[in-house]
């Protein structure tokens, strides 16, 4: 059927199931490929996307729960705390292999949005969604309160 | 991963199949490897550009410089995190005297033995037993100071003026008292018609400025923060298709027949065909090939199945390490009289369960197939065997396979396996589909959890003795199954009946110990099994260092004193533990707060040493890790904060598993499908304080991915008795 989804500011007409994941639209249909697959299980969070600017595992995700929604990617992400939280990645040397790391930044992104001073415990409450195989997450706390604290001193330039 | 016991790797480049490399291909192949004369070629497209000017790259087997001055090295290992796009540049970039901003990396293609891994004699690629880096040293030292002294050759003759009187530095090549000056990429199409040297000076590395340097940062941590790093599940290629696989429910099932008419009335679903591994359905994208496998029926041949639960299994492994049926590993002195005469003994039986590796990236691959060509996508880490078995299921010779190395999604050995399983399930693919289209295979969560190809399951049991003399006593019976039994790799591997991958590093390798016996009791079981991070590293450590823990608490000895006593061989050993014992504050009294314990563990694994220190709070059921405190000696540390990276990395795969993995059967299922059930650690149990010390080093870089793991369970285990008097075993 005709479903019609704003990603990233652009509104694309696609002709696809209505039960399909957010996230197969995204990455076969739009070809915006930032956004992983971990689990298609919302177990994992590799596929977070922002709707809403609500932090989103678009694996679960039906597309027709996203019509007429504004729908975010790692590719489009371009919030204060976003750019903050990319330039810390950056900085800190974060990724490893990488593969988790998109997810990870959404939902980084969405938490100081909400949240801009966040202690060890709420990075850890907000964050526990995400897996890292590659276990960055030391890396990644310090990361969030490096963007934290970039966000608190004025606005962060583009990664 | 683990592979330093193939001393005759040769063969493994014919694979096990007809279709392969010629005798006379091979003949030249192994005449060429390890010659180094490949090393300095200039590839054919470099040289002059239009008009004969110096315009033009340098190309050369390892790093190419291009008109714009950026240097990219030719990484011959796949990237999986542990950072070789940044370690091998760093080793190019400080031979050359080059400015880090202008390093660039790719993939080399599958290739030998242009880009074997001289770890195992050159004559196959692949990135495994944290060798990347290791066999790279003296190569890429040689490659970066190979290319210098063209640039320099080449700027002489330009400014007329003595080799010996150029200075390079930063990516610059200058002549102070010419007044000239020129970068690389000024120089590079010029240096290219230089002759290749045959000797080149190597830096002395009290001058090294890249290589140890602790802010270098990773080539790859911007197109990773931003999505744009291509993984092989991102690769799109015009009318490309999807396809799942539907594989059988037990190990060692068999198609036995197939109906596809309901697969095929999901819209699209474009082909359903059946492959050596299973059931294959080809769809339009992911979502309709994976509901066409949901509406997949098949029938399956169960005769040659694997059924035992893990359960059943583990009851069996305990009859047989009382069984005499076994190889000796190790032998020192007379165990059975040291034991006899022993005035402390302990006693200890260790289970350890099937692990799956569970990377990010679940397994994908891409594959376009032609005529007389097939072209492979994928983090692909076993490069020459993948090409041979991707050649063998499409009816192709090796080179006419041809790879696209890309960055993997994780992989801590499950992408380097002797049949390939996923890569020859889209070869299958693409060829039972008459190569119409590239086809794109995903193997989803649940596929790769059921899928196999597991750490072992193992049961070890061992009496360990202090004598009268003090000296200890040891006697070891492991059970678990070879990774190597029934592949191409057991005739060069299995030594004695002894799978090195299979049980290795125990107490007698690791501490001086007199008397001591390691035996092992192989059963035979229809389980998949793999390395996974740093292979029989994991559970051997394990029982040596809470064995090891036992003793000095029956002697009531400080657990690191007790160590250091035994380690008198072992220099390294004692510089690591020393090291991590002094961050930590060993001697300083620790928290008597109830349920509050420290831990030591220490052990050798590819070449480099690990002490670690952990502190735990125990309160109920609940383990929390607060700190972990970590020296390791991996000889020279070429990037510093990859290595504390790697160190970080590997205590969280180790506590992941200490704390939560478990792949158990029943009646040959596989219980586990998704990280619901297969939990792996999350942010909120990862220590809170990590801190990583390095052990300065004159000696050549050994492998930093793996050695982090093997420590911190047994430190975490050793811990817990501190903290509370009982003892976990694995």
């Amino acid at each position: 059927m005709s479903i019609k989804l704003t990603v990233n500011g652009d509104t694309r007409e696609l002709d696809i199931d209505a039960d399909m994941p957010l996230l197969w639209a995204i990455r076969d249909h739009l070809q915006l490929t930032g956004t992983k697959f971990g689990c298609g299980m919302a177990l994992c969070g590799a596929c977070t996307v922002h709707i809403d600017g609500q932090a989103t595992r678009s694996c679960v995700t039906p597309v027709t729960a996203a019509q007429g929604k504004q729908i975010t990617t790692i590719e489009g992400l371009s919030t204060a705390a976003g750019r903050a939280v990319q330039a810390a990645w950056i900085g800190l040397d974060v990724p490893q292999c990488g593969y988790c790391q998109s997810g990870q930044v959404m939902s980084a992104a969405a938490l100081l949005a909400g949240n801009p001073k966040p202690s060890d415990a709420d990075i850890d409450a907000a964050m526990a969604g995400n897996i890292c195989r590659c276990a960055t997450y030391v890396r990644i706390r310090g990361a969030i309160h490096q963007a934290a604290e970039t966000l608190a001193t004025g606005a962060p330039a583009a990664p | 991963m683990y592979f330093r016991h193939i001393e005759n790797a040769a063969a493994l480049a014919v694979g096990r199949s007809p279709a392969e490399l010629s005798r006379r291909q091979f003949l030249k192949l192994t005449t060429l490897a390890g010659s180094g004369l490949t090393l300095g070629m200039v590839l054919p497209g470099c040289g002059t550009g239009p008009g004969g000017a110096a315009a033009g790259p340098l190309v050369m087997p390892f790093v190419r410089i291009a008109p714009d001055n950026t240097v990219t090295v030719i990484c011959k290992h796949l990237e999986a995190g542990q950072g070789v796009w940044t370690g091998l540049p760093a080793i190019v970039a400080e031979e050359l005297d080059a400015s880090w901003d202008q390093m660039r990396v790719e993939s080399a293609p599958a290739q030998v033995p242009m880009y074997g891994n001289l770890a195992m004699g050159g004559k196959i690629q692949l990135t495994g037993g944290s060798t990347a880096v290791a066999n790279s040293w003296q190569q890429l030292r040689q490659a970066g100071a190979t290319a210098r002294a063209m640039l320099v050759a080449a700027a002489a003759k330009a400014w007329a003026v003595p080799v010996s009187e150029i200075k390079v530095s930063q990516g610059v090549v200058s002549h102070t008292g010419a007044g000239r000056k020129a970068t690389f990429g000024e120089l590079a199409g010029s240096a290219a018609k230089e002759p290749v040297p045959t000797q080149v000076s190597l830096k002395d590395p009290a001058a090294f400025s890249i290589v140890g340097n602790e802010k270098l940062p990773r080539l790859d941590a911007r197109a990773k923060s931003t999505g744009k790093q291509q993984f092989a599940i991102d690769v799109m290629l015009p009318g490309m298709m999807t396809a799942l696989v539907m594989r059988p429910p037990r190990f060692g099932g068999k198609v036995s027949s197939f109906d596809a008419s309901k697969a095929k009335a999901v819209p699209g679903v474009i082909d359903v065909v059946q492959i050596p591994r299973g059931v294959a359905v080809v769809g339009r994208d992911m979502w309709s090939a994976k509901k066409g496998r949901e509406a997949l029926s098949v029938t399956w041949d169960e005769s040659g199945a694997e059924k035992r639960g893990t359960t059943q299994l583990m009851k069996e492994y305990h009859a047989l390490s009382r069984s005499k049926e076994s190889v000796t590993v190790t032998q020192r002195g007379d165990v059975e009289a040291a034991l006899a005469h022993a005035v402390k003994r302990v006693e200890g039986e260790f289970e350890f369960p099937y692990l799956a590796h569970a990377p990010m990236e679940p397994l994908t691959a891409v594959c376009q197939l032609g005529a007389d060509k097939c072209e492979i996508w994928a983090g692909c880490q076993f490069q020459t065997v993948d090409q041979a078995n991707a050649a063998a299921a499409v009816g192709l010779k090796p080179e006419q396979v041809s790879i696209n190395t890309l960055a993997a999604g994780g992989t801590f050995g499950r992408r380097a396996n002797p049949e390939s399983d996923y890569i020859s399930e889209v070869a299958s693919i693409a060829k039972a589909t008459g190569g119409k289209y590239p086809v794109r295979l995903i193997w989803t969560r649940e596929d790769d959890i059921t899928g196999g190809r597991y750490r072992p399951l193992n049961y070890h049991r061992i009496t360990a003795a202090i004598g009268k003399d003090g000296k200890v006593a040891y006697r070891q019976r492991v059970v678990g199954q070879s990774i190597v039994a029934g592949t191409p790799f057991a005739s060069m591997m299995i030594k004695n009946g002894v799978d090195p991958t299979a049980v290795g590093g125990s107490a007698p390798e690791q501490y001086d110990l007199a008397d001591a016996h390691v035996s092992w009791s192989p059963p035979t079981v229809g389980v998949p099994v793999l390395w996974w991070r740093s292979v029989e590293n994991t559970h051997m450590a394990f029982s040596k260092e809470v064995m090891i823990d036992e003793l000095a608490h029956a002697a009531r000895q400080d657990p690191i004193a007790f160590r250091l006593a035994l380690l008198g061989e072992h220099p390294r050993h004692v510089g690591a533990l020393k090291l991590a014992a002094e961050k930590a504050g060993w001697d300083s009294p620790f928290s008597k707060e109830k349920g509050r314990g420290r831990g030591v563990a220490v052990h050798e694994s590819f070449g480099s040493v690990v002490a670690q220190v952990a502190e735990v709070t125990v309160s109920g059921d609940k383990i929390t890790v607060d700190r972990v405190v970590c020296a390791v000696d991996c000889g020279i540390a070429v990037t510093p904060d990859v290595v504390k990276a790697q160190m970080q990395s590997g205590i969280g795969y180790g506590l992941s598993a200490a704390l939560y993995g478990k792949i158990t059967l029943t009646d040959g299922h596989v219980d586990q499908t998704n990280f619901h059930q297969y939990q792996v650690l999350r942010i909120n149990d990862m220590p809170r304080a990590i801190e990583v010390y390095i052990v300065p080093s004159t000696n050549p870089p050994s492998g930093v991915g793996e050695p982090g793991t093997p420590p911190i369970a047994p430190a975490v285990a050793n811990a817990v008795r501190a903290a509370t008097g009982i003892r976990a075993r694995a």
